[in-house]
């Protein structure tokens, strides 16, 4: 299996916040009466590795289909890993006490795309960003209550909008609220799955500088899950490229943007949309579509699609290689 | 009807339409006024937020606006000679999809799922062309190989649950070009779609235009896709279009501050940019719209004359217009 090695080139001394190893995540496939017999498995993700230094955002790109929402539930212990290891300041989140555990689980907090769907309409506001410190914290009310419009401040909201209800808000506004809820534990580290992608674009902006402040002020890392490839420029430090379950490629923002070396991130670059008509692109153009993760191909995974593709990329399982220093790909080519 | 074949012959012309809606909060003006026009084998970018109008625009051009609550209160759409909004029904039904035709956004909701896509092909060519019924499958294949779809004979016989995303928009787009209608207007075609897919699909929509030299209009919230594939924008703002030009002018030198402010809010692929412009506050709700320019709230150059009086539209080249007190 592949394994992305270990970015070199970390300067600093002290242990990354989050350390992924060979994480894998194998659904099962059942059939028969009452799902008894398993047919196969459904590799969501296969054997990826990486790190989330303090303070930083680490982007993970991909179509739909290659893992990247499996990983997200994987970090905030949705799901149960297959194989592989998640390493949170060092300890191993799945053999630790119930105690860490729990910890764990109020340092990792999630703000989903669809802000629509992701705040309870039967609850006030101040209920909705309150409930977390309610349920972890031992504190009195009225510490809550001024936490809560402390965060609401911060997220630019006033203390009024407390007593209101979700549909109250515009969509904006709602993932403001789910932000303000994602930070209320004063969490380390925070998984944006698709933040701003059902926001109109004016607000777009508003909501990734939002973003960026809060992570300065309350000193915390992102995991950005995102397909937009400039928006992806604009908010990480760190970026993984995904494809079938595999990390394809891994390497900081603007390296990896202005030296793209994986055959895969290079039609995605090209088929991103430009800012301007005047850029010329790159004509790559994939044929077909991503295969089913059920039976992935055999060799490389991208091979079937890879307008590159050598003879030996069918059979031999590309290595992870660090091609640059901190650059790291699985490609034949390299 | 006038059949020019030549190459700049006008398509559509759309003058001072006005879509209204009315609710229990008043009288909605979703499109307030838009006039474009549209030759052969030109694509027209119609941009915007959600709200802004542009989709009331698409359905009024379809003449698919729910009545009531809907109704298009005065303007003139004339395509290929004659104004479709003083057509009956059923003269319409005839137009539509013949000479203009559709494709919907979500290509999950757009498919009827239980009939095939061959059955849906052909509906459309049935009801509009006069080809006997032997020749329906043969014309159907054609059409669906033209979407690039592989294997169309096998195909033809699948349900739309048995296609993935990029195929069942690739199906839509079938019935939309089946007829070879002039003008073909897109819907957001590639927002739930991924990037890799997007690139063929718009692709394959340029290749189409090339061989039926469609006039296509792309109505969009994404400066991507204008920049890809446009030659002319309008950018819509509150049921008005509040900028049109060509596209190298609208990227150049936007001229209306909200057009300004859109682009300057897109973060970029080819450049780091150190921070985005955010714009302030949200668009107004359009039943309560303020009198003077709708966008005063938000525009940082807000003179007093915008809050009281709705901004004439300026020349600022041949091609290239905006309503903005700024350009006067």
């Amino acid at each position: 299996m592949t394994t992305a090695s270990q970015p070199a080139g970390t300067t600093e001394q002290d242990s990354p916040l989050l350390e992924v190893r060979d994480l894998k995540k194998h659904f099962p496939v059942t059939k028969g009466l009452l799902l008894s017999k398993t047919t196969g498995y459904l590799k969501a993700v296969d054997g990826i590795s990486f790190q989330i230094e303090r303070g930083k955002t680490l982007g993970i790109v991909g179509e739909s289909g290659c893992g990247k929402s499996t990983t997200a539930k994987l970090l905030l212990m949705l799901e149960q890993p297959t194989e592989g290891r998640i390493l949170f300041e060092g300890e191993d989140i799945h053999h630790t006490d119930a105690d860490h555990r729990r910890a764990y689980r109020s340092n990792v907090q999630a703000v989903f795309q669809d802000p629509w769907s992701s705040l309870n309409p039967r609850m006030r506001v101040r209920d909705l960003i309150g409930e977390p410190m309610v349920i972890n914290w031992d504190v009195p009310k009225r510490e809550i209550e001024e936490r809560v419009e402390k965060l609401l401040h911060d997220v630019g909201l006033s203390s009024y909008h407390a007593n209101l209800y979700p549909h109250e808000f515009s969509g904006g506004q709602r993932q403001r609220l789910a932000i303000a809820r994602g930070l209320s534990l004063n969490p380390k580290m925070i998984v944006l799955d698709e933040p701003v992608s059902a926001l109109d674009v004016s607000i777009r902006a508003q909501i990734m500088n939002l973003l960026k402040d809060l992570q300065r002020e309350y000193e915390v890392s992102y995991m950005l899950i995102a397909h937009h490839l400039a928006t992806v420029r604009y908010m990480c430090d760190w970026v993984a490229v995904m494809y079938l379950g595999q990390i394809v490629e891994y390497a900081e923002v603007k390296e990896l943007y202005n030296n793209p070396l994986h055959p895969y991130t290079k039609a995605l670059m090209s088929a991103a949309l430009p800012s301007h008509p005047d850029i010329e692109q790159d004509e790559i153009i994939l044929t077909g579509e991503v295969p089913s993760p059920l039976n992935p191909p055999e060799g490389c995974r991208f091979h079937t699609r890879c307008p590159f593709a050598m003879d030996r990329c069918a059979v031999e399982v590309p290595e992870t290689k660090e091609v640059v220093p901190g650059h790291t790909t699985s490609c034949h080519l390299y | 009807m006038a059949a020019v074949e030549s190459g700049n012959e006008l398509v559509l012309e759309v003058e001072d339409l006005r879509t209204y809606f009315s609710t229990r909060w008043g009288t909605v003006k979703a499109v307030d006024g838009v006039s474009f026009d549209l030759r052969r084998g030109e694509t027209l970018g119609i941009v915007g937020e959600s709200g802004c109008g542009k989709s009331v625009t698409m359905l009024s051009l379809m003449r698919l606006i729910p009545t009531p609550p809907g109704e298009i209160v005065s303007g003139k759409i004339v395509l290929q000679g004659q104004d479709i909004l003083q057509l009956t029904e059923n003269e319409m039904s005839r137009v539509r999809g013949s000479q203009i035709a559709l494709i919907i956004q979500d290509p999950m909701t757009s498919l009827n799922p239980v009939f095939t896509i061959g059955n849906q092909v052909n509906e459309a060519i049935q009801i509009h062309q006069d080809i006997p019924k032997r020749s329906v499958l043969q014309h159907t294949l054609d059409v669906l190989r033209k979407v690039n779809i592989p294997a169309a004979e096998s195909r033809v016989k699948d349900y739309p649950h048995q296609l993935s995303g990029g195929m069942r928009q690739r199906v839509v787009g079938a019935i939309g070009i089946s007829c070879e209608p002039a003008v073909l207007i897109a819907d957001e075609p590639t927002t739930s779609l991924d990037v890799t897919i997007q690139a063929q699909y718009l692709k394959l929509l340029k290749d189409l235009q090339q061989q039926q030299n469609l006039a296509l209009i792309f109505i969009t919230h994404d400066f991507g896709v204008v920049a890809k594939m446009c030659d002319r924008v309008a950018v819509m703002y509150a049921g008005r279009i509040v900028e049109m030009g060509n596209v190298r002018e609208i990227f150049n030198s936007p001229s209306h501050p909200y057009t300004e402010a859109l682009l300057a809010s897109v973060p970029k692929l080819e450049e780091d940019v150190d921070r985005l412009y955010a714009i302030e506050g949200q668009p107004p709700a359009l039943h309560d719209l303020p009198a003077g320019c709708p966008f005063a709230d938000r525009c940082p150059y807000v003179m007093d004359r915008c809050r009281e009086e709705y901004p004439n539209i300026f020349q600022v080249s041949e091609t290239h217009k905006a309503a903005c007190w700024r350009l006067s």
